[in-house]
């Protein structure tokens, strides 16, 4: 099913939770709404599910208006971060909750709901836990059971809140693999919400990134991790090097150095922020440059094919600036470019993306 | 040696238990015991004969169906009580609320002669219900209306923090699994509310089964009508038959002791049940 | 009502916030039904009893009031119950205090039975209470003859009285620093000792601050109960009209004397203690939630 958000906005007291959000959902993908704690891609997702109402704006469900519809009438699966699986109920039953409460004429047969529960209980793997209590499985097991009895209303998108979020980092990561194959057999249309960029990137079709109530960019995990289109993306996604300071002719002054870059049109004075991923900084000897920012190597970690180099900013702390780097270069160059702890060196970006910085305030 | 091996980091272990139990067993324990080393002196037609005459029995049926009736009552709208004050905003909502606790704190006897002169037949609910031939003051009727007094906060004041911390995340997820209103109360949010319901009907329970200032001066007190059990005691006490009091008492104790049980049983289920602890 | 104010942060106002919900959020209806049956339920049993005490203790007039009150055996029952009250709080909170310190902070076995005794008074009714003073110290009682031949009076003298009001008011403070005490641990008192604090200084400077509320509460309920109590020292009291009466069993005597406005009189003085108590209880509640709600912002 497709989902259309348009125009909606939602405050909570004084605080803007969504400011004129509008986007689409095509059908079938696999969606992470991305964003910081407290950006407003939960309440994104419960507005969608009708758990929230927007303050103004319309949600189109299959091109049907379902603005005012109750949450009841919407048949969305939602999971729920920490599950709410009904405690006083087995495994069973909570999977069979949502046919048992149907009005008498929609409502299946005894024999036809053991048939579909057990159906979902194989389709999430936990078939032998039927008869337990909530209480009585892991995690991960409650997770999925979860899952199990979001689709038992056979619902027509499936919404999950940081569906990983209460899960420790192993049964995380094949969690992840695990909704990544299911989402692949039913082709179900899901969105879910995610802090994790690294669990975004990694699951979905298409990434949302939300900031401050905001959509600042739509795109495959490719061009989001790619292309970053603002500051902002490019600094939440994936680590990154960030040195501020001011356009001046080819280069941005970082203090009294400057960085060089590939003419974007920028004027001169303006405030700019400027990023380079790890693996495209690179590291030179200092006093071979007049180009680059200085600064001072702390660590070198894991000395195979690629060295992971951590670095202080040189001298004291400017204001605004980031004062830790991180620059993954080739093995061999650390040993060709005689690297260790405390040596002085410059960074220079090969790919230096520069985004205006107008009220210079933090990004992240 | 013991000493060493048991060292504590924190001081004062030996001397805040031997104080609670020295005081414990000196203000309750002993006196108590002082009941069945009593009882244990009569014979057993004795105590037979003071336990289950015509007129105690009477008084038992009385103070315990009273009871259970009472505390039913309170389960119902002390429910409704605790659902309204958690769940709607209405004017006055905080008073009501702060009110509650009234009957924990209105000496018994204060609410006895005012419950009294509310029913009576010139009282202000009494002089309504008497054209219809209703009679509750001076007569098993006000006995019920005492208790159901004096046990109203238990039912709220159990269920209304449980109501408070149960998280909207089930009732969301019953809504979106398509239960109606009264689905998601019926089989989620009542399941979860009953074992608190039901320590707060037991709390009332036991409280009205003991209770005597509020319902002397109600209940007219006719022997084998509306006689309730702790009266027995009092007035066998002013007959100087002590031992017969006693052996009342001995009974009603051990009621007692068997509702704290359950009640303690209770309790643990619903910190089980609900995670928390009450 | 165990643990009060331990669940006190829990209780703010969170009605709103269910009524916004689409998936909580009854009809109106319902809404109308459920409060209109719970209010009035409210009004008739608690409500209107309270105006009726003040109500029948004006009916004759403010002088008849006043003159009930200043009469030498109103006086003398104002004097007792408040000696009563004064002698029973503080050894109940000293025990209150002994107790959840030794439970709070200490394993050993028999804890949890040890817990169970102590909320034992609560389940006894009033009257078995005053008689088993009248067995331990009564004439026919245990120390009834060695009593007599010292010439001390228990039994339907003040002594009594107070003890049947330390028994009944036995387990208030006690039940609500238990849990609290227990839910705080022994994290803090231990930081406190290996910064070099003595027991005392632990005490007085980590442990009480934390547990004030609760204590002041259980305080309050306490001093409610001692200065209400009804059966059990109706039990042990003689109904010595100017010696052993307390308020309420001189508002019981005017009552079956028929002087029914001088009744109410003296029992609106208790019902005010009542509002009192009331009042005080949800300020500590309303403070208790402040302290929290600070701590937490």
């Amino acid at each position: 099913m497709s989902i259309e958000v348009q125009h909606v906005n939602k405050t909570f007291g004084t605080f803007k939770a969504l400011d004129d959000v509008s986007l689409n959902f095509p059908d079938g993908e696999l969606v992470a709404l991305l964003g910081p704690s407290g950006c407003g891609k939960t309440t994104l997702l419960r507005v969608i599910a009708g758990l929230e109402y927007a303050d103004s704006g319309r949600i189109l469900l299959d091109g049907v208006d379902a603005t005012e519809k109750d949450v009841r009438q919407r048949r969305v699966g939602f999971v729920f971060q920490h599950y709410a699986l009904f405690r006083h109920m087995t495994v069973f039953e909570n999977i069979a909750f949502g046919l048992r409460v149907r009005p008498r004429r929609e409502r299946p047969s005894e024999k036809e709901i053991r048939a579909k529960v057990t159906r979902l209980l194989d389709l999430v793997q936990l078939g032998w836990v039927a008869n337990r209590f909530p209480s009585q499985l892991s995690g991960g097991q409650r997770q999925r059971i979860a899952l199990a009895r979001a689709l038992a209303v056979e619902p027509r998108v499936l919404l999950l809140d940081e569906p990983f979020g209460a899960l420790d980092a192993k049964v995380r990561k094949e969690l992840r693999r695990w909704l990544r194959t299911l989402h692949d057999e039913l082709h179900i249309s899901s969105i879910f919400v995610t802090h994790d960029q690294e669990e975004a990137l990694e699951v979905s079709d298409r990434i949302v990134l939300v900031n401050k109530g905001r959509i600042e960019q739509i795109g495959s995990p490719r061009d989001i991790y790619e292309t970053p289109a603002t500051a902002f993306a490019y600094g939440f996604i994936g680590a990154v090097n960030e040195f501020r300071g001011k356009v001046e002719g080819g280069y941005v002054r970082v203090g009294d150095e400057k960085l060089h870059y590939d003419g974007q049109s920028f004027t001169d004075g303006q405030e700019v922020i400027a990023f380079s991923r790890p693996h495209d900084t690179e590291i030179v000897p200092d006093g071979q440059t007049a180009d680059g920012v200085s600064a001072r190597v702390n660590r070198i970690l894991g000395n195979g094919s690629v060295a992971r180099v951590e670095l202080v900013a040189n001298g004291e702390a400017r204001e605004g600036r980031k004062d830790f780097f991180e620059v993954e270069i080739p093995g061999a160059e650390v040993q060709s470019l005689g690297l260790s702890a405390g040596q002085r060196v410059k960074l220079r970006g090969r790919k230096l993306s520069v985004f205006s910085n107008q009220n210079g305030n933090q990004t992240s | 040696m013991a000493r060493t091996i048991n060292k504590r980091v924190l001081p004062g272990f030996g001397l805040s238990l031997g104080f609670t139990l020295v005081y414990l067993s000196l203000i309750v324990l002993i006196p108590l015991s002082a009941v069945f080393f009593k009882t244990a002196s009569m014979t057993p037609e004795q105590f037979w004969q003071a336990v289950a005459s015509p007129r105690v029995v009477a008084s038992y049926k009385l103070t315990f169906g009273a009871s259970l009736l009472a505390a039913a009552i309170n389960a119902v709208f002390g429910l409704l009580l605790a659902w309204g004050l958690t769940r709607y905003t209405f004017p006055g909502r905080k008073i009501v609320d702060a009110l509650i606790d009234l009957p924990f704190a209105l000496p018994t006897a204060v609410a006895g002669i005012a419950l009294t002169a509310i029913y009576a037949k010139n009282g202000w609910i009494g002089s309504l219900l008497e054209p219809f031939g209703i009679q509750i003051a001076f007569g098993p009727p006000g006995v019920l209306v005492a208790l159901t007094f004096i046990g109203l906060p238990f039912v709220v004041r159990t269920v209304q923090p449980i109501l408070e911390d149960l998280e909207t995340e089930y009732e969301e997820a019953a809504a979106s699994l398509g239960a109606n209103r009264w689905q998601a109360f019926q089989r989620v949010v009542f399941p979860a509310l009953f074992p608190a319901l039901l320590t707060g009907f037991a709390l009332a329970f036991a409280r009205a089964v003991g209770e005597y200032g509020s319902v002397i001066f109600i209940a007219g007190n006719i022997p084998m009508v509306s006689e309730i059990t702790p009266l027995i005691i009092i007035t066998k006490l002013e007959q100087f038959d002590y031992k017969g009091a006693t052996a009342v008492a001995s009974v009603m104790l051990v009621i007692s002791f068997f509702l704290l049980l359950i009640v303690n049983g209770l309790q643990a289920w619903t910190a089980r049940r609900t995670g928390r602890t009450v | 009502m165990a643990g009060a104010v331990a669940t006190l942060d829990a209780r703010a106002d969170t009605a709103s916030k269910f009524e916004a919900n689409p998936a909580t959020r009854d009809s109106p209806w319902v809404k109308f039904v459920v409060i209109g049956l719970g209010v009035t339920y409210f009004v008739i049993f608690l409500l209107l009893p309270l105006v009726a005490v003040f109500a029948e203790a004006f009916r004759k007039g403010i002088q008849t009031y006043f003159e009930a009150l200043i009469e030498p055996d109103a006086l003398s029952a104002i004097r007792l119950t408040l000696l009563a009250a004064a002698l029973s709080v503080p050894l109940n909170l000293v025990f209150g205090v002994a107790a959840a310190w030794a439970i709070a902070k200490f394993q050993f076995p028999g804890k949890n039975l040890l817990i169970t005794l102590i909320d034992l008074p609560f389940s006894v009714s009033p009257v078995v209470a005053g008689l088993i003073y009248m067995l331990v110290f009564g004439l026919q009682g245990w120390f009834g003859p060695w009593l007599r031949d010292h010439d001390i009076k228990i039994i339907f003298a003040v002594p009594g009285i107070v003890l049947a009001t330390i028994f009944v008011t036995f387990p208030f403070i006690a039940r609500e620093l238990i849990p609290l005490m227990q839910s705080q641990g022994k994290d803090e008192e231990e930081a406190a000792i290996s910064l070099g604090a003595s027991g005392l200084q632990t005490f007085w400077r980590v442990t009480i601050p934390n547990v004030k509320w609760a204590l002041l509460y259980g305080v309050i309920l306490c001093n409610a109960r001692a200065m209400g109590e009804f059966g059990a020292v109706s039990v042990v009291s003689g109904h010595i009209r100017g010696e052993t009466n307390t308020m309420p069993l001189h508002v019981e005597i005017l009552y079956n004397e028929y002087q029914f406005s001088a009744a109410f009189a003296v029992a609106s003085l208790l019902a005010l203690l009542a509002l009192v108590t009331l009042l005080l209880k949800n300020y500590v509640e309303w403070r208790a939630r402040h302290t929290v709600s600070e701590e937490i912002a």
